[in-house]
């Protein structure tokens, strides 16, 4: 690829008058030695399979193997559609196709890791419903499954990804980063603003820690990606209203690694602290240990 | 660059429920099985760390074994991994390792074949969003992420072998990507790894194979 920052992945696209999906696919091409019809379908299947996710999420039995999750996708749809919900529509239905999918992901079902399968719920949640309400073409969707896809590329490369090596924040924060620089490029926002969003977001999620109960991607990471679509959305809102992230969206990322890097490894997906150790948590792993 | 492309992002399409601990322990699997080439008939499984900490909730000892019966990380049959593998004959052993381990999500894999006469012993780390890392293959330490075609080769420690392999290759117009090579001792046993750019078709694997001071060549592709 030929940036490594997310400053350089801006500048690039200016450069080229591109977007951030657009720059990506001739990227992956150029990386892949593929044409731009096979590396575009590829990434449009994958889209498919998120809508079907979210379909069966929000209608179809749940149930994780644990027995402890499931059906709340469910539940939030039947709430909507009863009366008006606090969030408001738009933002409600992004928060449910997010559990939607996590619940499917947590009972077996088939998903796309974006960027892992712990956090797998935002982008369709927030990309699906927000083409669900400004009626985007699927070409448009999947040009933003390219831009997030390169977002999450930088923070991976210079940070990480995944909950095990730098807790949640990591791994949902990277989510909801990729996610809400995805909104600005399809809606239209300058390859800065998008960048300034992946920024906005991560800040709100520095910190986090990776505490999964019983070492399941299940309490708290389905709830997790729920609320992760609706701070994506409000990162996205900020940086096309013009909102900046002053401390460079880089500088962000490397404090990511660092703060993940500081974390005691009882809070790195290993079940050993936060959530999973509190009484109830314990109680939880007791009970289906002895199953 | 620990992740080389887009769709080391966005992806892989998969079984629940986690990239690191079931995707990423699937392909593992699948390494060591396309790796060995047959069904093992005994399959000795370590895990350290998260791995170790977590892997009945994730499936991660399920995916394992999945991926040593070749199937994909999106196989439907792969939450049901271990009826298969009984189906097939292939006896699992899940343990915790003890000891210093290279990443919190390690496995590492011993294989035996139904025979008792091949062994394959590898060790793979999963580094998140479903993307691996083998970093040993019988007591070599190498690095392969299984994204690329990938020719693994056993030779001995002797000048000229890496030239003529990687002549052959740029014979054919294949560019390598990543390369490492590790021996057990000065004009000893080696191995060398080279991912490469382009498909290697059995017929360039099976002309390596030739080479003098090459022994052995396996060529992988996910």
């Amino acid at each position: 690829m030929n940036f490594r920052t997310l400053k350089e992945l801006a500048e690039l696209a200016e450069a080229r008058s591109s977007t951030l999906g657009l720059l990506m696919l001739d990227e992956q091409c150029k990386e892949s030695g593929e044409d731009r019809d096979t590396v575009f379908q590829k990434m449009a299947d994958y889209y498919q399979i998120m809508k079907d996710a979210v379909k069966q999420g929000i209608r179809t039995d749940t149930t994780s193997k644990s027995g402890l999750t499931g059906g709340d996708a469910r539940r939030m749809m039947t709430y909507q559609e009863e009366s008006p919900s606090l969030l408001g529509e738009h933002a409600s239905l992004a928060m449910t196709y997010a559990l939607a999918v996590s619940e499917v992901n947590a009972s077996m079902g088939r998903i796309i890791a974006t960027p892992t399968a712990g956090s797998c719920g935002i982008i369709p949640g927030v990309l699906i419903s927000s083409q669900e309400r400004f009626g985007w073409s699927d070409e448009q969707m999947v040009h933003g499954l390219f831009a997030s896809g390169a977002i999450g590329y930088v923070i991976a490369n210079n940070s990480f990804i995944s909950g095990a090596e730098g807790g949640c924040q990591a791994e949902v924060g990277s989510a909801i980063g990729m996610a809400a620089g995805a909104l600005v490029d399809i809606r239209g926002g300058t390859p800065a603003q998008a960048i300034h969003a992946v920024g906005l977001a991560l800040k709100n999620t520095l910190g986090l820690i990776c505490d999964p109960v019983a070492g399941l991607v299940e309490i708290p990471c389905i709830v997790r990606n729920g609320f992760g679509s609706i701070t994506a959305l409000g990162a996205a809102d900020m940086a096309l209203a013009g909102v900046r992230s002053i401390i460079p969206s880089d500088e962000v990322v490397q404090v990511m690694l660092e703060v993940g890097s500081a974390m005691p490894e009882s809070l790195r997906e290993t079940a050993g602290g936060g959530l999973a150790q509190t009484p109830t948590g314990r109680q939880i792993t007791r009970d289906l240990l002895q199953r | 660059m620990r992740f080389k492309d887009v769709f080391s992002i966005i992806g892989p399409a998969m079984v629940g429920p986690s990239s690191s601990h079931t995707a990423g322990a699937a392909r593992i699997g699948r390494v060591a099985r396309l790796m060995f080439g047959e069904c093992p008939g005994f399959a000795q499984i370590q895990l350290y760390g998260s791995f170790a900490a977590t892997y009945r909730g994730h499936g991660t000892d399920t995916a394992l074994v999945g991926g040593l019966l070749n199937m994909a990380t999106d196989d439907p049959r792969l939450p049901e991994a271990f009826a298969h593998a009984e189906a097939a004959g292939m006896t699992v052993t899940i343990e915790p390792g003890k000891g210093l381990y290279p990443h919190p999500n390690t496995a590492e894999l011993s294989l035996v074949s139904p025979s008792g006469n091949r062994t394959l012993q590898l060790t793979g780390t999963s580094i998140g969003g479903g993307n691996i890392e083998i970093v040993r293959i019988n007591g070599f330490t190498l690095k392969l992420t299984a994204a690329y075609p990938t020719l693994i080769i056993r030779h001995y420690d002797e000048p000229g072998v890496i030239a003529v392999v990687t002549g052959l290759l740029m014979g054919s117009g294949i560019n390598i990507a990543h390369m490492t090579v590790d021996r057990r001792s000065r004009r000893g046993e080696a191995m060398m790894v080279m991912e490469c750019d382009g498909m290697i078709d059995k017929d360039m694997a099976e002309r390596i194979s030739w080479l003098p001071g090459v022994q052995e060549v396996n060529l992988l592709k996910l």
